[in-house]
């Protein structure tokens, strides 16, 4: 039998914030444990949260950047239950009339546009982190995280494929980078995710039992997760049986999930009014001045570097991953309008030296103006492709300009024909082998001289000319 | 009767208090007067109110994102009934 797929995916944003949610205290990762707390965040009687705005401008950046209609009046809610890394026994967060609702988010699968609506956006705190020490059987608690702010973004069960899943993820991910409001960091738990998944007969109308999927850490782990809880939930139908709704959680050692082991009650959260907190009121004034800060969105970038530029889709896409990548090259643009050749430098040798050293483009020693020069020396003849690659990495390790470089190690490009033409004559005299070869119609043979040209020259010869004067005069 | 013995059990459970059994029958008795009582107040007409959530009638009370610093580390483990590494220790709890 053929069955749907159905996904909600519920995503934690830890916020780039200087200091946690209700409280001043850093929010900086991998301090020493427990250094950031107060009386606040540590949860002692008596004490009073207040919120800070910067959450809220974020909220709402968040919910414009996602279609979402932001809420004019906002109350937190306590959610009550009891566990080691939750000092007060409740998590203040959002409840009723969260800060955004009814968005979504447009994705693209196999080459198609896919809306996933946003069923909301709230604000809420981290809890602290958790380590169990299975030897002596004890938990260790650290409540720097505790605190933090996080915006949970619940997304509709739009979605119908572990693909649609991965690129809803890539998608508001790059968002969040785009807006730095997030650092999108997964592995460091900056950005987490949870799936509500079921399965139901192709065609059905009703949806199947569904389960939560917890404890995946990274996008592959999101991915093999999500699979492996389809097949399980298939594989139960089949035999006749029924999927319970449970909690499952990913182990990515055994690479399956297991149901989490709770008492029925844990789910019992008694929500209600946080009385510590005042309502946030947010005024048209207030989204306006955030609205006129929003920067492009990724999707508009991708489509102006397309339209504007000329470029394919491909190259849009890998340019506009990061924003600092996506200017770059327009600052190279803004110098040279020769945006197709600057992607393929961009697209190879830049993101590759990023790629390979830990650098930002930011500190990238080679500048756009650098990148740019050198692109002249090629067009104008000066340098071949080929040579310009060495330049590149000198640029690249010495930060040293290309016209220094090309003076001082001698690579102007050899584009005299009678140079050229000495040194072909030579190779002709000492290969009268491959000559003969050659002559007898094995063309193929066109790329032995040009690299025998090549060799001679130190990869100067001007690859053009060269292959033209090999040409001629092997007809002779 | 507004709520039973069971739900009593289980709101004690949630709150992690151990009743014994004179106390579920006393904590039955109170807070279905408490829920009698609240009944009272279903009978005013609130149809044009918007549900009260804080009496005080502010809003906006917000703090700039400006670090300050945080309490020193011997402060913020002084109640811990065991540290290591500078973290609380409790005994092991897994989700």
């Amino acid at each position: 039998m053929e069955y749907d797929v159905i996904i909600g995916l519920e995503v934690h944003a830890q916020l780039l914030t200087e200091t946690k949610i209700f409280c001043s205290c850093s929010t900086i990762f991998g301090d020493k444990p427990n250094t950031n707390t107060c009386p606040v965040c540590i949860g002692m009687p008596g004490v009073l949260p207040v919120l800070n705005k910067k959450v809220v401008d974020f909220g709402i950046k968040l919910g414009l950047a996602t279609n979402c209609h932001i809420s004019k009046t906002n109350i937190f809610a306590r959610k009550n239950y009891f566990y080691p890394d939750l000092p007060k026994g409740y998590q203040i967060t959002q409840y009723e009339n969260p800060l955004c609702e009814h968005g979504f988010l447009d994705i693209n699968v196999d080459n198609t546009v896919k809306r996933i609506g946003i069923t909301r956006i709230h604000m809420e705190e981290d809890a602290g982190k958790l380590i169990h020490d299975l030897k002596s059987h004890r938990s260790l608690i650290d409540f720097n995280r505790a605190g933090v702010p996080l915006l949970e973004i619940v997304s509709e069960p739009d979605i119908r494929s572990t693909a649609e899943a991965y690129s809803y993820l890539m998608e508001l991910r790059q968002l969040l980078v785009y807006l730095e409001i997030c650092d999108g960091n997964m592995e460091q738990g900056s950005f987490r995710c949870d799936a509500n998944v079921s399965v139901r007969p192709k065609g059905s109308v009703s949806f199947g039992i569904r389960t939560e999927l917890k404890n995946m850490n990274s996008f592959r782990h999101v991915q093999r997760a999500l699979d492996y809880e389809i097949n399980r939930h298939i594989g139960i139908i089949e035999s006749g049986g029924n999927v319970l709704p449970e909690t499952m959680l990913w182990d990515a050692v055994s690479n399956t999930t297991q149901p989490m082991r709770t008492k029925e009650e844990s789910h019992d959260y008694r929500y209600f009014p946080e009385p510590d907190l005042i309502p946030v009121v947010v005024d048209d004034a207030w989204i306006e001045e955030i609205e006129k800060r929003l920067p492009e969105l990724p999707r508009d970038k991708r489509a102006r570097f397309v339209n504007v530029y000329g470029l394919p889709e491909y190259d849009a896409e890998v340019l506009t991953q990061s924003r600092s990548v996506a200017d770059y090259f327009e600052q190279c643009v803004s110098l040279l309008n020769s945006p197709k050749e600057i992607s393929n430098w961009i697209m190879t040798e830049v993101l590759r030296v990023l790629k390979e050293g830990s650098e930002d483009i930011k500190t990238l020693k080679v500048t756009p103006e650098m990148l740019v020069s050198m692109i002249r020396l090629i067009n104008d003849g000066t340098i071949s492709g080929k040579i310009a690659k060495d330049i590149f990495e000198e640029m690249a390790t010495t930060g040293r300009s290309p016209e220094l470089i090309v003076k001082e190690k001698g690579l102007v490009q050899i584009t005299d024909e009678d140079i050229l033409k000495d040194i072909v004559r030579e190779i002709i005299e000492n290969n009268p082998k491959e000559v003969d070869v050659y002559k007898k119609g094995k063309v193929q043979l066109l790329g032995f001289f040009v690299g025998q040209v090549m060799n001679a020259t130190k990869g100067k010869a001007n690859p053009r000319l060269t292959n033209k004067i090999i040409r001629e005069m092997l007809k002779q | 009767m507004k709520i039973s013995l069971s739900e009593v059990e289980h709101v004690a459970k949630l709150a992690r208090i151990r009743l014994n059994e004179e106390e579920r029958t006393r904590f039955l008795k109170e807070l279905n007067s408490i829920l009698d009582y609240m009944d009272l107040l279903s009978e005013v007409d609130t149809i044009d109110i918007a549900p009260t959530t804080h009496t005080q009638h502010i809003t906006n009370a917000l703090r700039q994102d400006i670090r300050r610093a945080s309490q020193p580390l011997k402060d913020a483990l002084t109640n811990a009934p065991e540290t290591v590494d500078n973290t609380f220790v409790v005994p092991m709890i897994i989700k």
